[in-house]
């Protein structure tokens, strides 16, 4: 474990765009933190934190300098491993009606670095990993996008009004994953970070910052501040036999109940780091006849999303939301080993009505009870 | 419980699984009203064309859109690759509307088989409602090409009309084998039509296979799976015997799109075959 100052993370910034990465990090925006290309650390929402609860999102002052006080905003990675809008295809006919030529590259792709990536969001690159790159098939827009990263993780010092990561074995301290791993400590009179590395460029990165050895006396105020981190979840969740309550739950009268408020409105799906649905759009080139096949974030919330011809699979508000929660927290350990929620509370802050998915399960589960018992 | 085996042909890493390869259309047949088979051939001649019977291709119209469409050809002739299409929207209105010569996309094959090995030394029978015909074809032609491996086989097939039938000719040629039972029903008798009036399941209880001992492989609209599981069961048909085609929506074919998901299977890789256990559930329980 090395010790960073305040003004060694400016020399990370410089050093990762010396080894030609495209940084990206968190910024503030349209009075939300998102994530965007970083120039400096002037470009960080330097003494801003945010107040998160179900259905509501508020920046305020720390009345510190911190660089990471915060947890996570609207943005996630997704963005730019599995981006919301992409081209798959320019496919352009031959001379003489031969067949055709298909242009599968992927202008988007850069060397990033994601800066202040936090426990639940590596986690959800993770997750995303399995669904793009496990197999049977590989996606080639995720693989070549993913490949090249260079992660520096941030580990939470406060956890949010809507997370509940260690509920989810997520977070908030980052264990794997990351090249480098940051915990940032401000004292009354000192503004430092802890540094591990956890690759071999990690360790080369670091070697060329001005860092110096921690103190066992900084490690131990490290791990007391993740600790306390860790105790002040905003929500939590009971995962133990949660899959088999909802496997058996689908005809629960709490679907109906939450589709009363529920709008549909797709919000959830969009900010949730691990959702990976899409839809594949055709596009054509008047001018020169190539047709373009672009893929697009797609959400089960939709009733388009079920179409079959003569109507949609799923049409109710509730057979949606018990698809999408199912799922989550339910068949996507059968698909992909692990569940397909990593407690970042996104959904949460996000709902426009405020719908926490920890409410609906632990409802479930009442409603289980009562029945099976 | 035995389940399909699937295959990895295209699904193998380095290959774009989204990436079509160019076909030209050699020739398309109308079937009925709004239905129209089509073979298709691959631009580079050398490509392989090997699929299984059940299995699926994502069919492509350039600049329209792609959708799976069941392999309804023979998969001991794999050179004569044929697709049959009901035009029910966009993208299999403007397949059906090609014209021989005109090039098309194909990605595939995707999916698991109909576990015809399974049935060896039992009694199968095929159970088929309207296009569902289509991609239960090749595991019948499977069958014919090494018929004596089975007991009794039988065709029930059901249409809304006689004239809203596929395959009509061949189906009358294979009613005329002895080594086959082939039954057909519609929905709906208009006046040229002297055969059996009634859904398919009315075939079902009467139909000569030896219930402890068979198969069934299903495939039609889900109701009408729903309705001849039900029946099949009721005969004493083992339900790990019955296997059926799922149909969801679907955009890539391999996994990452999301959409043709049935409670926790994926249609596209864990399908679209599945047996009965597997799938029961959630065929029971509405807008799944
Ligand atoms: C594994 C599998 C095998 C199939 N085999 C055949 C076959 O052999 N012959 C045949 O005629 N049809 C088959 N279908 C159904 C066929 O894919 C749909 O009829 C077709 O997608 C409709 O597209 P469209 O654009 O013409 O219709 P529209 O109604 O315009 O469809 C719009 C979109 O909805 C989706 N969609 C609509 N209906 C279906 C559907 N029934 N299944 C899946 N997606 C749908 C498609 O993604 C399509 O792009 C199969 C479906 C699956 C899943
Ligand atoms: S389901 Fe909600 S809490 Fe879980 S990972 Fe997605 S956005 Fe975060
Ligand atoms: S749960 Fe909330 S965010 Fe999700 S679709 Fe419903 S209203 Fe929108």
């Amino acid at each position: 474990m090395e010790t960073l100052d305040r003004s060694g993370i400016d020399a990370l910034l410089t050093a990762l765009r010396e080894r030609g990465f495209t940084v990206l990090g968190p910024t503030v925006r349209d009075r939300a933190i998102v994530y965007d290309e970083l120039r400096s650390t002037a470009d960080l929402p330097v003494g801003v934190t945010d107040e998160q609860a179900a259905g509501s999102y508020r920046l305020t002052h720390r009345g510190d300098d911190a660089l990471f006080g915060y947890t996570v905003g609207p943005h996630s990675w997704k963005r730019w491993l599995h981006p919301p809008l992409v081209r798959l295809l320019r496919i352009t006919p031959e001379e003489g009606g031969q067949g055709f030529t298909a242009d599968s590259s992927d202008p988007g792709a850069r060397r990033w670095a994601f800066v202040g990536v936090r426990a639940c969001e590596l986690a959800a690159i993770g997750i995303q990993d399995r669904v793009f790159l496990d197999g049977p098939a590989v996606d080639p827009v995720y693989d070549a996008r993913r490949r090249g990263v260079f992660v520096v993780a941030v580990n939470c010092a406060q956890a949010g009004g809507t997370c509940f990561c260690a509920s989810m074995d997520a977070g908030p301290r980052a264990r794997e994953g990351f090249d480098l791993a940051l915990t940032e400590v401000v004292d009354d009179d000192r503004h430092y970070f802890l540094v591990e590395d956890g690759s071999p460029e990690g360790r080369e990165v670091l070697a060329a910052l001005p860092s110096r050895l921690a103190t066992a006396d900084e490690v131990k105020t490290a791990d007391r501040i993740l600790e306390s981190a860790a105790s002040s979840m905003g929500r939590s969740l009971e995962m133990d036999g949660l899959p088999e309550i909802l496997g058996r739950g689908y005809d629960s009268p709490r679907w109906e109940k939450v589709a009363t408020r529920c709008l549909s409105c797709t919000n959830c799906t969009m900010v949730c780091p691990t959702c990976f649905c899409s839809t594949v759009e055709d596009v054509n080139d008047l001018a020169d006849g190539a047709a373009e096949r672009w893929r697009r974030w797609d959400s089960c919330f939709t009733t388009e999303f079920s179409y079959l011809h003569g109507g949609s699979v799923r049409t109710s508000v509730s057979s949606r939301y018990r698809q999408w929660l199912t799922h989550k927290l339910g068949t996507w350990i059968e698909q992909f080993g692990s569940p397909g929620c990593v407690g970042c509370g996104r959904c949460i802050t996000w709902c426009p009505v405020g719908i926490d998915l920890t409410e609906e399960a632990a409802a479930l589960r009442e409603s289980d009870r009562a029945l099976h018992a | 419980m035995e389940s399909p085996k699937t295959t990895e042909t295209l699904a193998s890493p380095g290959l774009d699984p989204m990436l079509p390869r160019p076909f030209v259309l050699k020739s398309i047949e109308q079937e009925n009203v709004d239905t129209w088979t089509l073979e298709l051939e691959a631009v580079d001649a050398d490509g392989d064309l090997a699929f299984e019977p059940g299995q699926f291709n994502m069919v492509y119209r350039l600049g329209v859109g792609e959708v799976p469409i069941s392999i309804s050809s023979d998969p001991t002739r794999p050179e004569r690759l044929l697709h049959t299409i009901r035009s029910v929207g966009a993208v299999t209105g403007g397949l059906c509307a090609m014209k021989p010569g005109e090039i098309l996309g194909l990605r595939g094959p995707f999916g698991n088989a109909w576990p015809v090995s399974l049935a060896h030394d039992s009694d199968l029978v095929f159970v088929a409602g309207g296009i569902g015909l289509a991609p239960l074809r090749p595991a019948i032609y499977q069958v014919l090409s090494e018929r004596r491996r089975y007991g009794r086989v039988v065709i029930l097939y059901g249409a809304r009309s006689a004239g809203d039938m596929i395959f009509a000719e061949e189906l009358e040629t294979w009613r005329g084998r002895f080594d086959l039972d082939v039954q057909v029903t519609v929905d709906h008798a208009t006046g040229d039509w002297f055969g059996h009036v009634g859904v398919v399941t009315t075939l079902i209880p009467r139909a000569g296979f030896d219930p402890t001992h068979t198969v069934a492989m299903v495939c039609g609209p889900e109701v009408m799976m729903r309705f001849t599981v039900r029946s099949l069961v009721d005969r004493g048909v083992a339900s790990e015997g019955i296997y059926l085609s799922m149909e969801r929506n679907m955009k890539c074919a391999v996994g990452f799109c999301g959409h043709c998901q049935f409670g926790p299977s994926f249609i596209c890789k864990d399908g679209p075959v599945f047996s009965l256990p597997r799938v029961e559930r959630w065929l029971d329980t509405r807008e799944v």
